[in-house]
């Protein structure tokens, strides 16, 4: 029944921008990746056609850069999550594609609590985010530990969000002794296109929330989503959700990479589907990222890891793929041409796979050891764009003129 | 005014230079001076429970410290060290 609905709901043809306009849209854009990494940030920009690329950086060779993104609604706002091994987490803002950059005056940060209260500090900021077309200048940041910060001033100052901070359910859905071994961390805030009320965040130590007041109150949604190692193995909250992503024409769809499996929900429902059944048994259905098509709400790509033993987490076999459906997860196809055939473990973390919005699908994605990696036609032949950058947490991949 | 040694990594802030001259009666006054001089320094060494971070040294006198409430005096010589390991 499921898959039906499905199937409809990719035959919505007149939410798909037409053919001709991406085609002139192609001809005049270019694609700028913006990779975040362990020790600084690099810019790659593309030629007309995406076969040439140029390098820009390191900007800021050193800092620990978890994400860098440019503002879609003004295409020129950049803002980067950065902190060092020394010195705390903060915020910087670029208007000149990253020429120069200025510091956020008042970065994410807790209120300062009273003796005898339990205090939070920021260590750093795990992803930044604009907020709703309707609301320019407005973004969200997501930090370790736990946090909701938003900034009404394009990046230069930032205030807590108490409808999440201070929720009366915040230690129980963000346990301080679980999450990621960087800590427990907010991953990121996901805003519906149709309004910009209603949310959904992602952490690693409860899963997928959802709030319909702008983040006032949320309730959590895991309904059938696993945590196959613990004695409730579908808990009301406690998942870890690597990445969870909305389409943008059809918000309705959702697709979550989970610590446990490869999900998709169709609202108004309420119940997971574990699409990652669909995989083959050998590769399993464990990762971090998960890509959507921007013009096909029914495809989307994974990166396999090996979730066996011990979880390396690295490519089954030492042979990397991604993994792409056409059909809303009833199925899945390797594509792998390009990769290396053999001893190669990578791994792709939480927001290290993208896609731009060409037509055919750029996309992008950056290892563990410093590979960042592009195809030009939806997947079928990947090519090295750098191989020996440090270990990569993001890569975002916007379109300029 | 009391000499600040300021290390490499936030050498940014003070426009490159490793001693500057800081006020106040206490190494909090210190920090909010400094900030104060040189915005967005304060916050990349103490945290917003106003504790020095982790990874944070700070010598008064070449006696470590571990708190703001530290009272100071004009003369003396206040060093900021980023302290850590590994690669």
């Amino acid at each position: 029944m499921k898959r039906k609905t499905a199937n409809r709901i990719s035959k919505k043809a007149p939410l798909r921008p037409a053919r001709r306009s991406i085609a002139r849209h192609a001809r005049k854009s270019r694609v700028t990746l913006m990779v975040g990494t362990r020790k600084g940030a690099w810019l790659f920009h593309s030629g007309p056609e995406r076969r040439e690329w140029t390098i820009d950086g390191p900007h800021f060779l050193g800092h620990i850069v978890n994400h860098l993104m440019l503002d879609p609604r003004d295409g020129a706002t950049m803002l980067m999550a950065s902190k060092t091994g020394h010195l705390g987490p903060t915020i910087f803002r670029s208007t000149d594609m990253g020429r120069t950059w200025t510091e956020a005056s008042r970065p994410p940060a807790f209120p300062k609590v009273s003796e005898g209260q339990r205090a939070q500090a920021v260590d750093y900021t795990f992803s930044i985010a604009p907020a709703h077309p309707s609301e320019p200048g407005v973004w969200y940041a997501t930090t370790c530990p736990p946090g909701l910060f938003r900034s009404e001033d394009a990046g230069v100052t930032w205030a807590p969000v108490a409808g999440w901070n201070e929720h009366p359910m915040y230690w129980q859905w963000n346990n301080p002794d679980a999450g990621t071994p960087d800590g427990a961390i907010l991953q990121w805030v996901t805003i519906d296109p149709r309004d910009p009320a209603h949310m959904y965040l992602v952490t690693s130590t409860g899963g997928v929330f959802e709030s319909r007041d702008q983040a006032a109150s949320w309730r959590p949604l895991n309904k059938n989503v696993e945590v196959s190692f613990i004695p409730d193995p579908a808990p009301e909250y406690g998942q870890d959700t690597h990445c969870l992503q909305m389409h943008p024409l059809t918000p309705d769809r959702l697709y979550q990479q989970s610590h446990c499996g490869i999900y998709r929900l169709d609202r108004p429902g309420e119940e997971w589907v574990r699409i990652g059944r669909n995989m083959p048994l050998e590769i399993g259905d464990i990762g971090f990222p998960i890509v959507l098509h921007p013009r096909d709400p029914d495809s989307a790509w994974v990166f396999p890891m090996d979730g066996t033993t011990v979880w390396p987490r690295t490519s089954p076999g030492g042979r990397p793929a991604v993994y792409r459906t056409r059909d809303a997860g009833k199925s899945w196809e390797r594509q792998d041409g390009g990769l290396p055939r053999a001893q190669a473990w990578m791994t792709v973390k939480r927001q290290g796979f993208t896609a731009d919005d060409r037509d055919p699908l750029g996309l992008y994605f950056g290892t563990t050891c410093g590979e960042l990696w592009a195809s030009a036609d939806e997947g079928k032949r990947w090519r090295q764009l750098a191989a020996h950058l440090p270990e990569i947490f993001s890569v975002e991949a916007a379109t300029v003129a | 005014m009391m000499r600040v040694l300021i290390p490499s990594q936030l050498r940014s802030y003070t426009h490159g230079a490793s001693e500057v001259a800081g006020t106040g009666a206490t190494l909090e006054e210190l920090t909010r001076n400094l900030d104060v001089a040189f915005p967005g320094i304060r916050f990349r060494i103490i945290d917003e429970q106003d504790r020095i971070r982790r990874h944070i040294r700070i010598f008064v006198n070449g006696d470590a410290v571990n708190t703001l409430a530290i009272s100071l005096a004009q003369s003396d010589e206040v060093q900021i060290v980023g302290a850590l390991t590994g690669g």
